[in-house]
This record gives C-alpha cells, structure tokens and sequence, in this order.
C-alpha cells in the first residue's frame, strides 16, 4: 500500500461519511429519543442542572398509548396505506404502460409527448389542488379516500412513465425482437420478456411512488377534512397540535411509527432498487 | 427448409434511403452472406426478411408466400443477434424452450429438441445456468441454440460474431459451418469481415450505399471481382490499385504511369483497346507481385522497399512505386532491406482493370 494512503482515506472518505450520517441521521435520532422521553423532561428548560437533552433515564411508553388511545392513529395508518398502495398500483399499471409506449413504440410525437408528460410534473403541486379541489366536489368526492387516490397519479403517473422510460430504454431492443421471431406477439414479448427484465425498475418506481404518497400533505390536507378519514401526516399535525400546544412527545411517536412502513419497504427492495436506479441490464 | 426472394425491395427511413432496389434469389440450403461496410443496407435487409423492419418497396417471398405484412413470428425464421438477446432472467434452457413454448409444443418434444440441440452445440453441462454466468462463445452458442430448435425454415445471422474475441471468432465461424452442413438450412447472414463473408458462403453478396456491388460465390468474387470496390473489399491485405493511362501502339496494349508501364495482357487487350488514350485504374493482388527474374521486362516495374514484414509464411512488403503505395506478399527466403530498390513483376493472368470513371471492372 502506499505511504499515507491510510490516514488519506480516513481523512477524505471516513470522516466526511461520518459526518454527513450525523447530519443525515439526527433527525431520526431525535424522533426517537423524543417519543420515548417523559413529559416532565421534555417540557424543562435547556439549561436546568443535571439535563441531558441526548438522552434519558426514565424510557416511556406513555406518548405511544396516548397515539393509540386518543387518536384514531391506527385508522389514519390503515387509510395511509391503503391509499398509498391504491395510487400506486394506477400508477404504476399506467405509468409502465406510458412509459413502454414511449420509449418503444416508434409513433409520432412520442418524444413530444413525453416531455410534456414531464411538464405536467413539473407544475406544483400547491397549484393545482385549486383546479383539482373544484373538481373532487363536483364528483362529490371530498372525505373520502379516493379523493386522493384519484388525484395522487396527478403527480406520480408523469414520475412513473419518466423513470420507466429511462429504464425501457437501457433494456436492449433485441431482446424483444428477438421474442418476436421467436413467436411471441407484442403484448406477449413485453409480459413474458421486458416485465420481467424491468423487475427493479418497476420496483424503484413503485417504493417511490408509495413513499411520495404516503407522504403527501396538502391534498390531504385539503381534501380530507373528518379526523377518521385523515392519513398519517395530516391526522398527526392536525390533531396533536391543538393552538399552540405541541404534545411533542405524540407527535415524534406518530412520525417513528409513520416511517416504519416505508423503511421497511425499503429495506426489503433496497438491492433491486439500486440496481433499478443504476439501470443495470446484463444481457 | 425453403428458398428466399427478394425482389426490388427499397427502405425509405425519413431522410435516408437505405436499401436501394435489392434483388437476390436465395435458393433452398444456400448459405448466402451479406457483407459491406457499416450503413450499406445488409443489416436493414436482414431486418426486412426478419420481419422486424417494414418493406417501403418491393417483395419478400419465403418459400412461396410474399411476406412483406407477415409478423415476424408467422415467417417461421430464427434470427441470432450480434449481441446474443439472451432473455437474462430465464435459465439456458428457458432460453431455448421459449419459442416453442410460444409455439404451444409439449412438454416432452421440448425437452427432447432442447438436448438434441444442446448437445450438438456442447452445452448440455449449462443448460440450468442463467446467461450472466456464461462466457460469450457460451452465450453465442445457446443463441445458435434457441434458433435451431425451432427449425426453421430460414436461418438469419447479424453479425453473430462481432462480440468475441479473435482466437473463439474463428472457432464459431467454423462451427457455424458445421452446423449448417449438419442441418442443411436455408441461411442469411450478415458481416462486416469479409473473411467471414469468404470462409462461411455458398454465395456472397457485396454490398455498398444500398446496393448491390456483386453476387458471387467466394472464389468468383475473389478473381474476378465485378468492378473496384468488391476488388478492395474480398482479400487480405487489399488489391492494390495504380491509376495509370492505357496506350494502344502496334497491336499492343500498354499500361503507364510516371513509375510504371506494363504491357497488358492479350485477353484483355481488344477490351482496354477501346479506352486507348484515357485513364484507368490497374489492379493486383499483393500475391501476385513476384520478384522480378528479368524475363519479362514488359511486366516489371521498381518499387522501393518501406517496411518489410516478416509474417512466417510470407514477407509482407510495404512498397513505394512512383507516388502510391502499394503491399506486396512474397516468399519468406526473399532477403530485402527497408530502403532498398526492388524489381517486381506482375502475374499476367491475374492482373485486373477497371474503367477509371465508373470504376467497372474492364
């Protein structure tokens, strides 16, 4: 090895890793600590004698119980997933489809076509819930669950057809003609040889499209408005902070058991999702 | 098994005109190659009879039937790609499996045609692997095999060969070989390596700009190419070529330049009579330029040696005759010096013209 190259890496790779997972990780470390914290140590001031504000001695459940006996917590978490899991499902049928049309089928404007897919991602979300709350109340859709199962593919179709077109793309065509020759019809080829090939595509498209709805805010937020009908980020905010009164410890419990889903999610793709990023075909 | 027709087909991309008026009749068991530089049209005609590319003009029969609005998988072909198209996620025998399977065959005759064929292509050992795990001769051979066990009427190969090494390129080509001998199969196949396009034809076709230069077997195209570009093309190392002016005077037709002047053949002397006076392009192969043994001085001219390339079987010569180059290939008991000026004579019977203007051979 060369002379230094020891101190090198720990000084140019180990220490700024180091570092970026303590800033990327505190959040986290936070939620935690602060869900399990009692409330006669989170409501003291900082500098009180004897406090260690990383840390506690006295480990609670009380915020967890309190999420679950006086919140409809577990109804919020069920109505989370369960839109989340519908939109994504339209999303990705759709955006899977779109997205091998456009890169495959060699018909007009298919390039224009796709970029304006594209622009209709780019238009904020905090404008068009204006438009699109107009028309939830026409379908006399508001409060219920597919007010934003039907408006979450909005956002997540144009971001599914994107990230599948790139990977389509990277997936050699020869495959697929060969396929045909073989005797299989275009349908055929695309179920029988291009899905199964774009597993991890399909995969990193769906973990982000589930993580992007289980995150939505303000068309939850704007849509839904009875506490049992709320997802996880707006039935938090909205009823564990009554005025200006935080029940901070509530709150951080509703977050750590929000995530736990879609960590696992995840972790439990996290090697074809790499790979659905990296765009990895080997022939 | 059956023969292919292509008749006067044209391909019109939006700007770009690729095959222009192709015909080629492809009898039953012929092994026919198409070779030319890349953008020729060889690819996009195998395309056309693969079914994978649309006809703007013009036939394709196979067999007897005109498959122009044929989908591929109704022209009963198998095609093997440069880059194998080995479906990844399936094992060898997936791979080769499939188009029966597509095909509705039982159970048991694909098992039957799977090891009857990957025993022919020595691959009975991988048969359960996935592609990733193979080395590219393996990869080409399971795609040889997912053609073969079909048994098609019209075998189609597109540059099966260009991904592998030197040494196993050489090895496939001749099992290619053995296979069609074997099965007999009416074959396209498409190269850009004219030795392939050589060693692996019943017939080649030479192609350029979309068109055909020439059909011919192997040996044909070799001695008497049609015109300057297949002459260039077919052999190892090239034709050489000096433009020179032809002469009539006496009865005898002469072939000058400033570095040359070599009396022309009597076979070909009432032909180039009538370009007296006009230029030409003379052309010789590089094993048919000898050392010079002073007997015939009409057909002797002084090149000086550049580099001399001592290939074991032969010496290459890279010469300077008057402002061109030219290679000559002689005996490896020749003793030259780089520097050196030498005497070189060419074989009569193996010397070729060609019209300097249309560059057809005269």
């Amino acid at each position: 090895m060369i002379e230094g190259a020891i101190w090198r890496k720990w000084v140019y790779f180990y220490l700024p890793l180091a570092l970026f997972l303590l800033f990327l990780l505190f959040p986290f470390y936070w939620m935690v600590i602060t869900t399990f914290r009692p409330d006669n140590e989170l409501y003291i001031a900082w500098r009180r004698p004897n406090y260690a504000p990383f840390w506690t001695w006295n480990p609670t459940l009380d915020h967890i119980k309190f999420l679950f006996r006086e919140t409809a917590f577990l109804t919020w978490l069920w109505n989370t997933m369960f839109i989340a899991l519908c939109s994504t499902v339209i999303s990705l049928f759709c955006g899977v489809l779109a997205g091998y049309a456009l890169s495959r089928l060699n018909f007009p404007f298919a390039g224009s076509l796709g970029t304006m897919i594209f622009v209709t991602y780019l238009v904020p979300q905090t404008l068009l819930f204006i438009p699109l709350s107009d028309i939830i109340r026409n379908y006399r859709l508001g409060d219920t669950p597919w007010s934003l199962i039907l408006t979450y593919p909005t956002f997540l179709i144009p971001f599914c057809t994107w990230l599948m077109m790139g990977f389509f793309k990277s997936i050699p065509k020869e495959l697929e003609e060969c396929a045909r020759i073989d005797g299989a019809s275009r349908l055929k080829a695309m179920f029988y040889i291009i899905l199964p090939v774009a597993v991890p595509g399909i995969l990193s498209a769906g973990i982000f499209a589930f993580t992007l709805s289980w995150n939505e805010f303000i068309y939850a937020l704007v849509f839904l408005s009875s506490p049992e009908q709320k997802t996880v980020p707006v039935g938090v905010v909205s009823e564990l902070i009554r005025g200006d009164v935080f029940f901070w410890g509530a709150l951080m419990a509703g977050a750590l058991l929000g995530s736990i889903p879609v960590a696992i999610a995840y972790s439990f793709f996290v090697e074809h999702y790499v790979s659905g990023l990296t765009g990895s075909v080997k022939g | 098994m059956a023969n292919v027709s292509i008749r006067k087909i044209h391909k019109h991309y939006a700007d770009f005109h690729a095959v222009k008026g192709v015909s080629l009749e492809i009898k039953d068991k012929e092994f026919v190659v198409l070779v030319g530089p890349s953008g020729c049209g060889k690819t996009t005609t195998l395309r056309m009879v693969a079914g994978l590319e649309s006809i703007t003009e013009g036939d394709i029969l196979i067999g007897n039937t005109v498959v122009n609005n044929l989908p591929p998988m109704d022209r009963d072909i198998a095609m093997v790609f440069q880059n194998y198209a080995l479906y990844p996620h399936m094992s060898v025998f997936d791979n080769m499996a499939f188009g029966l399977k597509m095909r509705k065959f039982d159970k048991a005759e694909i098992k039957k045609r799977v090891d009857n064929a990957a025993d022919i292509l020595g691959i009975t050992d991988h048969l359960t692997r996935k592609p990733r795990m193979l080395s590219g001769g393996q990869r080409q051979r399971v795609a040889l095999g997912r053609a073969i066990v079909r048994n098609p009427q019209v075998f189609l190969f597109d540059e099966p060969l260009s991904n592998l090494d030197a040494k196993l390129r050489v090895q496939m080509r001749v099992e290619i070989k053995k296979l069609h001998q074997r099965l007999s199969t009416t074959s396209i196949y498409v190269t850009h390596d004219q030795i392939e396009a050589m060693t692996l034809g019943d017939r080649v076709v030479v192609m350029k700009d979309g068109l055909i230069q020439q059909v011919g077997e192997p040996l044909e195209l070799y001695n008497t190419p049609a015109n300057k570009y297949v002459a260039g093309f077919i052999g190892s190392p090239a034709m050489n070529f000096a433009n020179v002016t032809i002469k009539t005077e006496n009865g005898a037709v002469w072939a000058e330049s400033p570095a040359m002047r070599i009396r022309a053949p009597e076979r070909l002397a009432a032909r180039l009579a009538a370009h007296d006076g006009k230029p030409a392009v003379i052309g010789i192969r590089p094993e048919d330029l000898l050392m010079a043994n002073g007997t015939s001085p009409e057909l002797t001219f002084t090149a000086g040696v550049e580099v001399a390339e001592q290939l074991g079987s032969e010496i290459l010569l890279d010469l300077k005759v008057g402002t061109g180059a030219m290679v000559a290939s002689v005996e490896p008991t020749v003793r030259v010096k780089p520097g050196e000026a030498i005497q070189l004579t060419m074989n009569p019977e193996r010397m070729h013209f060609f019209d300097a203007k249309t560059e057809a051979a005269i």
